[in-house]
């Protein structure tokens, strides 16, 4: 789950990281509100999960709050890479003397942590990291040893901060990493580092990446989920435990696995380039054990897609056993009586798969076509959608 | 022969008592496994009844620990069935009881406990493999199956298997049933896994009954672009490829904690540019996969 920049401005702030006052504000008003409540210079800055706010024109400056108000009403409803932007932060103004940039994060390809830390803030990284890779430390954090203040230290010295300031980061460093390891974080990433013209270091924008494996042990993380921002379908699938994302095509998906479903989405979109284009409306896994009530569930969320116009389940029957989910379907299409109105087309295979079948055939369903294999199936689900 | 797992594997179970553990114990047993206890410190002591493959009832011991069972029994591998809350404490337990083997079927381990236990298991000088977490596990079709394969897709075969995703390792066993598979190993979706692409190729290089391989990845990471550099260096045989997610957008993550475009970077194109850069042919779907392999194994 990646956060918003006030949310990560308040957990760097629970863990001691410098940061500067901010308060956030869905209006304009409550925008003048706030400038006025932190005095002087503001900046205003869209709330959005994207990068590129600054050239959007989503972050703006204000000497006061007359003009703190005028830019909230250029900055909210903005739509900054598909992204409306609903909710700004007004942040205190700070006297930028130098910019740095630091991370912390998860390094697959080495099954370990890994720090990104330049002198040479401000610009995107990913720019940074072609044009002048040598201005990149990139040192090793050890998962268990972590960023103590010497590896802090060591880092400071890589990225070549002066040495006056190489204490005073590394401290930073410190506490960027307690975040990092106490919330269970794949990211966290303060572009800028600034210092200011007083010789303070603050973190000025913060991105910050949660495990939601770790969501167990962190109640407070249910809280920092953005609801409203979800698709509804998304958001009801997810109070469900249906492992669903919305996509933008007409043929429902319902699959087990998460490679599989994956697999059927392409295999679908491949047949749709021989029928009008379909596409796969969305990504369901119901994983193992497909009980009717699952069952019913995802055919649920799925006919509540006004875009579908054809749906295909695609079941590999490892664990699961096809009786099972033929039940499932015809279980849930009884469930469903009228609401259950597009057509479906079935592919069963694996465990237990004639008495799937049988059961699919003697329910005889008008609703329901069996199909051969996953391509067969595939094809038939796209021929359906295009043909509504 | 096969990879990492064969009929004289003495496997125990690290969470035996559970649900799961207890009906994967049966159908590990049911498919030859030779499956000698497990473990659950609270109910060391016990013993836990099963069916082997014969129909003959076994009653398996349950210990305090995977030091003692190893002790008692032998064991070279164990198979954690463990909730994600504490697998890491079962993984640390296993690498410090030096098992040779390890798989973690568990899904949902925080990829925090997982970079912890891998760095624990380097720190402890790498005697244990371990295949995982988040992963179908290892079978060696005929001879034993460590995971919740099903055991009867398919048979003993030249076609060595390694794969990101379960059902898409299920699938493909399925399409090539006809030919049967030396071992399929599922590595697993989340984002810090044990063994990888590249070991699973190595191994299957240098396995004399492997004649080709099928290599089934997805998006997210570069792990597959990884393993194409690794099969253009070091591997004869022939390899086919799979990638699933070409139509998965930015951003979002496909059921797999793994599983994300995250910029330019995971994307299934990318992933199938470098594989065919380094010779693999790559199918569009499992069954052109299938296809393909077929193909590359009659030209043998």
């Amino acid at each position: 789950m990646d956060l918003y920049e006030y949310q990560a401005r308040d957990l760097f702030e629970q863990y001691g990281v410098p940061v500067l006052p901010g308060i956030i504000a869905d209006t304009a008003e409550e925008v003048r509100a706030a400038a006025e409540k932190l005095g002087g210079v503001v900046v205003v800055k869209a709330q959005v999960k994207t990068g590129g706010r600054g050239k959007a024109g989503g972050v703006k400056v204000a000497k006061n709050p007359d003009e703190a108000f005028e830019a909230a009403q250029s900055i909210l409803g903005l739509d900054i890479k598909g992204h409306v932007v609903k909710r700004v932060m007004v942040a205190g103004g700070a006297r930028i003397a130098q910019e740095f940039y630091f991370s912390v994060l998860l390094d697959r390809a080495n099954r370990s942590y890994l720090s990104l830390t330049s002198v040479e803030g401000g610009m995107e990284i990913e720019q940074l990291a072609v044009e002048k890779p040598e201005a990149l430390a990139r040192i090793e954090v050890d998962p268990i040893a972590g960023v103590d203040a010497a590896k802090a230290r060591e880092i400071a010295v890589a990225a070549n901060f002066p040495a006056d300031l190489v204490d005073k980061v590394a401290d930073v460093f410190v506490k960027l990493y307690e975040v990092y390891k106490g919330e269970d974080a794949t990211l966290v990433e303060v572009n800028p580092l600034i210092l200011d013209e007083e010789g303070n270091v603050i973190a000025l924008d913060g991105k910050v990446t949660l495990d939601e494996n770790a969501e167990f042990r962190h109640a407070s993380h249910a809280l920092l989920e953005d609801k409203a921002a979800a698709d509804p379908l998304e958001a009801k699938a997810k109070e469900l435990e249906l492992n669903y994302v919305k996509l933008d095509g007409e043929v429902g998906i319902i699959g087990n696995g998460a490679g599989l479903v994956m697999s059927t989405l392409d295999v679908v979109a491949y047949a749709g380039e021989n029928h009008g284009n379909v596409k796969p409306a969305n990504f369901l896994d119901i994983g193992g054990g497909a009980s009717a009530e699952v069952m019913a569930n995802g055919l649920g969320i799925i006919l509540g897609d006004p875009q579908v116009k054809s749906v295909f389940v695609n079941v590999f029957g490892g664990i699961t056993a096809c009786d099972q989910v033929a039940k499932g379907i015809v279980g849930a299409l009884a469930e469903l009586g009228g609401a259950a109105n597009k057509p479906l087309v079935v592919r069963l295979d694996g465990n237990n798969v004639v008495e799937g079948r049988r059961i699919l055939e003697e329910a005889a369903h008008p609703l329901v076509t069996l199909a051969e294999n996953m391509d067969q199936g595939a094809d038939k689900a796209a021929e359906l959608a295009n043909a509504a | 022969m096969t990879i990492f797992l064969n009929k004289d594997s003495k496997v125990i179970v690290q969470g035996i008592t559970g649900g799961e553990g207890s009906k994967h114990t049966a159908r590990m047993l049911a498919a030859g496994t030779q499956v000698v206890g497990g473990v659950n410190a609270r109910k060391a002591g016990t013993t836990v009844l099963h069916t082997d493959a014969s129909g003959n009832s076994v009653e398996l011991p349950v210990f305090a620990s995977v030091a003692e069972a190893i002790a008692a029994t032998g064991a070279d591998v164990s198979i954690a069935f463990v909730p994600p809350a504490f697998t890491k404490d079962a993984v640390v337990e296993a690498i410090d009881a030096e098992i040779p083997l390890l798989v973690i079927i568990t899904e949902g381990v925080p990829v925090q406990d997982s970079a912890e236990f891998w760095a624990y298991a380097k720190e402890k000088g790498d005697a244990t493999r371990i295949i995982g977490p988040n992963c179908p596990g290892i079978i060696s079709p005929g001879e034993a199956l460590v995971g919740i394969t099903p055991a009867n897709i398919t048979g003993k075969g030249p076609i060595g298997l390694v794969s990101k995703s379960g059902t898409l390792t299920y699938q493909m066993m399925y399409e090539l049933r006809d030919l049967g598979f030396s071992t399929a190993i599922g590595i697993g979706g989340d984002p810090i896994i044990g063994t990888t692409h590249i070991d699973a190729l190595a191994a299957f290089e240098a396995d004399p009954e492997t004649k080709a391989i099928v290599m089934i990845g997805e998006i997210g990471g570069d792990a597959e672009e990884r393993a194409a550099d690794f099969i253009k260096a070091n591997v004869t045989k022939p390899v086919v490829g799979y990638v699933a997610g070409f139509t998965a957008p930015e951003g979002k993550t496909m059921g797999h904690a793994g599983a994300i475009v995250s910029g330019s970077a995971g994307t299934a194109q990318a992933k199938k540019e470098a594989l065919e850069a380094a010779g693999v042919k790559v199918g569009k779907t499992p069954s052109e996969t299938a296809t393909l392999l077929r193909e590359v194994y009659a030209a043998l």
